[in-house]
Parts: structure tokens; sequence; C-alpha cells
């Protein structure tokens, strides 16, 4: 049974935290090999005093007042908080009191993450949490239920367990989430890019067919609409000694956009539908005919004969008859708002708008003011351009140059709808004839909500070696600025140039070499550098010094905070150091302050990921 | 059959259900009466143990939360309760028929993910068809001119319904389910 790693023969686990859901989903071994990936139903609260499993735990915590009732759980009698629908109710009829979309809050660079922030309107008797508190929250969940299902399946605690993160995360956001793991308990956990995790399930369910589908020189683009983000990726299929290799090649960028905006667009439309027939619409119908519209948009789209279908919500009281609003959705209203609004069709120039940032408030989340997704994945594919080498030869001139998907995956709730899938593809594929390449092949994904808790429990088991792996390493280079030494202009910022510490592409486990540019830092004081990250500068390498930093290329992340403590030093002194990076076995980046004359043999100081400094 | 028969030799099934109806109400609402009805079930219990034979263990009181707790997912989740308790009459057909929509929709959904129902019949309504002999008679049943042999022709005028899987939540600890839907102040 055992082979050292306790863990080793209890399965894997996968769970997919989601901004709008989180599921989870196992593999077993046994003799003859893995078992097929299970979603495990997760036990919560869905009204006070009844628990069910259900397949999908709704992200969000709510907190009770005082006042009420206990919301006790079998194992815990006295909560004053819970997880899941019950949550999702409460947030339609207590608002303040819930936590919800932690997950984009903690990818959100303008804030401390660390914070305790959450709910923002949170009332006076109310202890906000942070971001990173409401995602261990979620996940201590996860391994409370999971310890109540029948049948001995053991503690999570105890397994190998895969948590997919959006391929957009930044090291400091992965990082946090794997904080927020170790709290509830979670110690043999590795973190998954999300389009991977979708791409293993795609793997998984076709058994040993997938290599009939994927050839050497495919690349397959994964587009990605989940409840609350956007997220694109791309792998490479290359031959290595005669078998497939899958290698991820590209990520997007994080976008704050999915399904819920899309209903909430049209629960407005359906709202100045009835105002203009003379009702007043107040918030709790808004609310209402949010959930409404999720209904008759997925009705609607899947039934092209219907022209129109009526959609009634009920006023607040016992009053049923004579307090419900009726109003109709039309096709044509659905087809120019979600799919002409988020999916219109665009050249391969189109870009996202972007709307002035002047408006910007510090607590909000950044969702993306451009809600055209097939305009992000033109800009995804164009600055993607270069991801697979090629000879220049092989681009005629005078032809856009981008990065051309042969295979298309799709993922997320988003792409039930078929008029979805149809547009997306359709898009590419306008792309792709006037490049001259064949039009996309469509890979049949199947359970777009619960494919990727699947890909990742697969991924378990394809990481002891039981199945194809797609390699790729880190998905960003990361850069420190670097402040120019030229005389302070007064209001004007000091030029910065960006020092690379680590390359795209480091596989986890390893470590980049030491740049040979030294930072100052004072001992015992806390110094705070810019820090950047690129999804584009392939040619990088640690010690690159990159000037000037274009702002497509490179985009500003939260800061990094050196501390080097005063123990064999004294306070005050200036020390020079390099900075050295490696990915950890979790996947984590980890920052090390490496000084030139060591004290010490091996002196070196972990640099913080995650601050929000002052100012700059 | 045989059994109930010796037992009950005199009384009639239609008397039967007319004295199980009437007994239902009259122990709801009569405190006195179901005391007397609680007195008679407990002086059979000795009486049907025979000295020498076992005791059968007691049959565990009825929970009936279940039933509670369906009415409040269907009123939560489809409105069915202020539906039915609201007074039709007044409304016009446009009022019912928007209120319909809600509590249609909201208890489809409901009863989607409670119950999984079956038709018990999958010939389409008004076919003929043949109901062989020794059928089950509680998931068949025959109506209009009911006389002769098995096997029987006739014509299927609904298809009936079977719920083949019931998924309801459970009720954790020993809450009474008493409050169908709880009422609202908004502050």
């Amino acid at each position: 049974m055992s082979d050292g790693n306790p863990a080793a023969d209890l399965g894997c686990v996968g769970i997919d935290l989601g901004t709008t859901h989180t599921a989870i989903a196992e593999v077993a071994f046994d003799e003859s090999g893995v078992t097929r990936a299970q979603v495990v139903a997760i036990p919560q609260l869905v009204a006070p005093g009844a628990i069910e499993a259900r397949p999908l735990l709704p992200s969000m915590v709510y907190f009770a007042h005082e006042s009420e009732t206990a919301l006790a759980l079998p194992w815990d009698a006295s909560r004053d908080y819970c997880v899941g629908e019950y949550a999702r109710q409460r947030a339609l009829q207590a608002p303040s009191r819930v936590v919800s979309s932690a997950k984009s809050w903690l990818s959100n660079t303008l804030i401390d993450r660390r914070t305790a922030l959450l709910p923002t309107a949170a009332p006076p008797d109310l202890e906000r949490i942070s971001p990173v508190e409401a995602s261990y929250r979620i996940l201590d969940h996860l391994c409370e239920a999971y310890r109540s299902l029948e049948g001995l399946r053991g503690e999570l605690t105890d397994k190998d367990v895969v948590l997919a993160v959006p391929a957009s995360f930044d090291a400091a956001a992965r990082d946090l989430t794997i904080e927020a793991a170790v709290a509830a308990g979670l110690e043999n956990v590795h973190l998954l890019e999300e389009p991977q995790a979708a791409l293993y399930a795609w793997i998984e369910s076709m058994g040993g067919d997938f290599r009939k589908h994927l050839h050497v020189g495919d690349v397959v683009l994964v587009v990605d609409v989940g409840g609350g983000t956007t997220d694109f990726s791309a792998m490479l299929v290359q031959d290595r000694e005669g078998e497939l290799e899958l290698s991820r090649v590209a990520v997007g960028d994080h976008i704050l956009l999915g399904g819920d905006n899309m209903d909430l667009a049209l629960a407005y439309a359906l709202k100045a539908k009835l105002e203009q027939a003379g009702h007043a619409v107040d918030q709790g119908q808004l609310l209402a005919l949010w959930h409404a519209a999720r209904h008759s948009k997925e009705e609607l789209l899947s039934r092209p004969d219907l022209d129109k279908i009526p959609v009634a919500i009920a006023g607040r009281g016992s009053q049923l008859l004579g307090n419900s609003l009726r109003t109709e959705l039309t096709q044509q209203e659905v087809e120019s708002l979600l799919l002409d609004g988020f999916f219109p069709v665009v050249p391969l120039s189109a870009r996202p708008l972007q709307k002035a940032r002047t408006a910007l408030t510090q607590l909000g989340l950044p969702y993306a003011s451009d809600a055209a997704i097939t305009r992000h994945l033109a800009e995804f594919l164009c600055r993607q351009a270069h991801a697979i080498p090629r000879r220049e030869s092989e681009v005629p001139s005078g032809q856009p140059n981008f990065l051309k998907p042969t295979a298309l995956l799709f993922n997320g709730g988003a792409f039930k709808c078929g008029l979805f899938r149809e547009r997306v593809i359709s898009n590419v594929n306008d792309w792709l004839v006037t490049a001259n390449c064949p039009p996309l092949r469509v890979l049949p994904g199947e359970d777009l909500d619960l494919a990727v808790a699947r890909g990742a429990a697969y991924y378990g088991a394809v990481r002891r070696g039981r199945g194809l792996r797609i390699r790729g390493g880190t998905a960003r280079s990361y850069y420190v600025g670097i402040e120019s030494p030229m005389p302070a202009v007064p209001g004007i910022e000091p030029p910065v140039s960006a020092l690379c510490v680590a390359p795209i592409g480091i596989e986890e486990g390893s470590t980049c070499d030491l740049p040979d540019q030294v930072l100052g830092v004072i001992v015992g004081q806390p110094v705070t550098f810019r820090f950047f990250g690129s999804t584009v500068r392939r040619d990088d390498r640690a010690g690159t010094l990159v000037d000037p930093i274009l702002p497509q290329e490179i985009e500003e992340l939260a800061p990094i905070e050196i501390v080097l403590p005063a123990e064999s030093r004294s306070a005050g002194d200036i020390v020079a150091v390099r900075l050295q990076a490696a990915v950890t076995s979790v996947g984590t980046l980890s920052l090390e302050a490496v000084p030139t004359k060591p004290v010490n043999p091996n002196e070196r100081w972990k640099v913080e990921l995650n601050v929000r400094g002052e100012g700059k | 059959m045989l059994r109930r028969a010796v037992t009950n030799p005199n009384v009639s099934f239609i008397q039967r259900l007319a004295l199980a109806l009437s007994a239902f109400f009259r122990i709801l609402a009569s405190s006195t009466y179901a005391a007397r009805i609680l007195r008679l079930e407990s002086a059979q219990e000795p009486a049907r143990a025979a000295p020498d034979v076992t005791v059968q263990p007691e049959k565990p009181a009825r929970d009936l939360r279940p039933a509670l707790q369906v009415l409040s997912v269907l009123q939560h989740e489809g409105r069915l309760v202020d539906f039915v308790q609201q007074d039709i009459l007044t409304f016009s057909d446009s009022d019912v028929g928007a209120a319909a929509r809600v509590v249609h929709d909201g208890c489809r959904r409901a009863l989607k993910r409670m119950v999984k129902l079956v038709p018990v019949h999958d010939d389409a309504e008004g076919h003929s068809v043949t109901v062989p002999a020794g059928y089950d008679a509680t998931s068949i049943q025959l109506t209009g001119n009911v006389s002769g042999q098995a096997p029987f022709r006739g014509t299927l005028r609904h298809r009936g319904w079977r719920a083949q899987e019931l998924t309801l939540p459970d009720i954790i600890g020993d809450a009474d389910c008493l409050v169908i839907a709880p009422a609202e102040v908004e502050l």
C-alpha cells in the first residue's frame, strides 16, 4: 500500500474554486490503473435546517446577524456563517452580509489582498474578512463537507489535491490561493491552470482516442467563459521521440467578464421594458429578473423555433395574483444584446475598447470595460503571434500575423448556449480563412460546468505518471522596476526600466539563473520595488533589462517587498542583493534576495509578493 | 387480502374508507378523541403480542417533516402556497397567467431537482392498450366498464406518473419544519 507518500494510495481530488461556483471531483487508483474522474456532490445548507449535496457549491459566504438562529450544520450546531446555496439565496435578500466573487478580489492588484474588506458594504456589526480568508472559508467548507460524506472517503486534507486557478492569475494571486488552501489544512496541494484542466478533462473523457483528434503541429485554443471570468490559453501539440507532447504556449490576460454579466445585461433590458409599460421595478424585482433572465436565455437560445418567451416575476408579498409582472424576452433581443454585445463579429484588427481609468474607485473590481469577448480574443491571438517559433518565410508579408489555432475547446457554463459557440467558431474561422488557413476543428467538450474539477482530479493522476502531461512552465515573465540613475525632475516620474528576474516557462521545481544586476536594500526596513509581468516577452532571460516598458507588453503588478532582518547585520546598512526566482513544487513563484557578500553560507531572504505599497 | 378478510369479516372497504376519513379529521380536531384512539392503539399492542412470541419493535412515530419540506421548497421556489391560498376568482386571466408562469417555472425546476418523474405507461394517450392478467393494480387503474377477465383491452387515458428517484435535503437536528415560509421584514 504505502510507498513512502501517505497520500499516494488515497486517490486525487481536483477542486475548481470558481468565481461563482465551486466543484470537486476525484480519481482513485487500483491495480488496473486509474478510475474515471467522478464529480463529488458537496453537502451544503440549502435552507436553514436543511442540508443537501449538490454538484455545484455557490462560492459565497453569508454571515448571519446575531439575532438570527444558528446556521447549524450536522457537524457544527452553533455556526454563524454558511457557504453555498443558502448563502446565494441570502445574497438576494441581505446582500450586505454576503461575500461573493472572492476570487476576483484575490487577483485584484489594486488592493492588499490580506486586508479585511469583504463584504465591501458590510454593516457596522459585521467583521469584514480578506479575500484570502473568504477563499479559505470556501475550501474549509469543502474539507468539512467531504468528511461528512458517506462511504469511507477519508479526509480531504490527507489527499493529493489539485487546485485549479485561472491561467491569467499572476504569481501573487497563485501564492494567496495556496495560502488559503494551507489555512484550510490542505498540505498536499498543487496548482493547475483552468484551461489546462479543461483540456485534461477532454483527454480523460476521450480515453485513448484523443490521439485521433490531435496531431503534431495542432494549436488548441481553449476559450473558457465562466460565471465571472474569461480566460484564454493555447496549447501546442508536438512530437517528442515519437510520442505526442502538449505544451501550453500562451495565456491571456485576466478578464473580469462572464455569464453573470450577460444575465445582468438582459435583466436591465427587461427592467427597462417593464418600466416603459408603466411598472415600477424595485431592487428585489431586479434581482428576480436577473435570476429569470438566466433561465429564459438558456431556454431561448436552445429553442431557435421560439420567437419570444414570456418572463414573469412575482411581487415580494404573499399576494401573487395581481402582483406578478409579466413581460417578454424575444429571440431578437437576446441575439442583439448577448450575441452582438458579447460575441460581435469583429475583424482581427479589433481591440477591446479602453475606458478612461479616472473613474476607477479604489474599492471596486476592475471589470472589463469592453464586454465583447471576440474583441478580447482577437487581441489575445494577435499579441501571442510569436507564441510558436516560426521561420520568417512562413509568414507571408502583408498578412496579419497572429496565433493561428487549428482546434478549439470550449469551457465554462456560458457556452451551454450553442449560438455563442457557433459565433466564436465562425468568427475565428473568418480570421483563419483570410490567412489561408484551414478552419478550426472543434473538440467535443462535455460538462462545461464540471470539466475543470474533473480535469484537475485527472491531473493528480498525471502527476504520478499516469497520463499525458501538458508542459509549459510559468505563463509569465517577471520583472523588478529599476529607477534610472538620473537627476530627479520635479513633477516628472523618474524613468523606470524592468529587470527580468524570471523568464517565461520555468518548470516546477527549478531555479532561475542569478541576474547580474544588484539592488540595494536597507537592513531592518521594508523596501518596496515595483513589480511587473509579461505574457509575451519570451526571449527575456533572468538579468535582461527592458527599457522602455511598453504597456502592451508588460503589465504592472502589485509591488514586492524585501525586509532584511537585522540579525547578523546592523540596522540601516545598505546591502547589495540579487533576486533569484524559483518555481516551487506546488507551482508558486518564489523570489529570494541573495546578498552579494553573504555573512553566513546560504544567507538569503524571502521576498514578499503580496503587498500594496503607498503610492507607486 | 385473505388475512384482512378474516380479521375484519363485517366491514366493507367503503365503510372502512369513510371511517378512516372521519377518524382522521376527528383526531386532528379533537385532542380528547385523539387520546381515546391512542388508548385504543396501546390496548391492542399487548393483546396482539402472544405470550410466547417475542415483542415486535414498536413502529416509530411517522416523520412528516419531509412532506412539509416539499411544500416549503415549492413555496420558496415556485410560490405554490401563495398561489393556491389566494382567491383567484376576482382576477383576470392575464393576472392568473402571469402568476401561473411564476408558479410553473419555479415548481418545475424544484420538482425536477427533487424527484425524477417518469410516465407509468409508455404508450401515447388515446391509444389502445392491453392490460395483461396479473397486472400491477397499484400502477394501473381500470376505469369505465370494469368487468370480465384479463387481458383487458382499453384506451390509455392517462399515462400516469411514477417517482423514480427522490432527493430531499436532510433535516438537521429536530427542527419541526412547520414554518413553510418565514414572514419577511425588510429593514
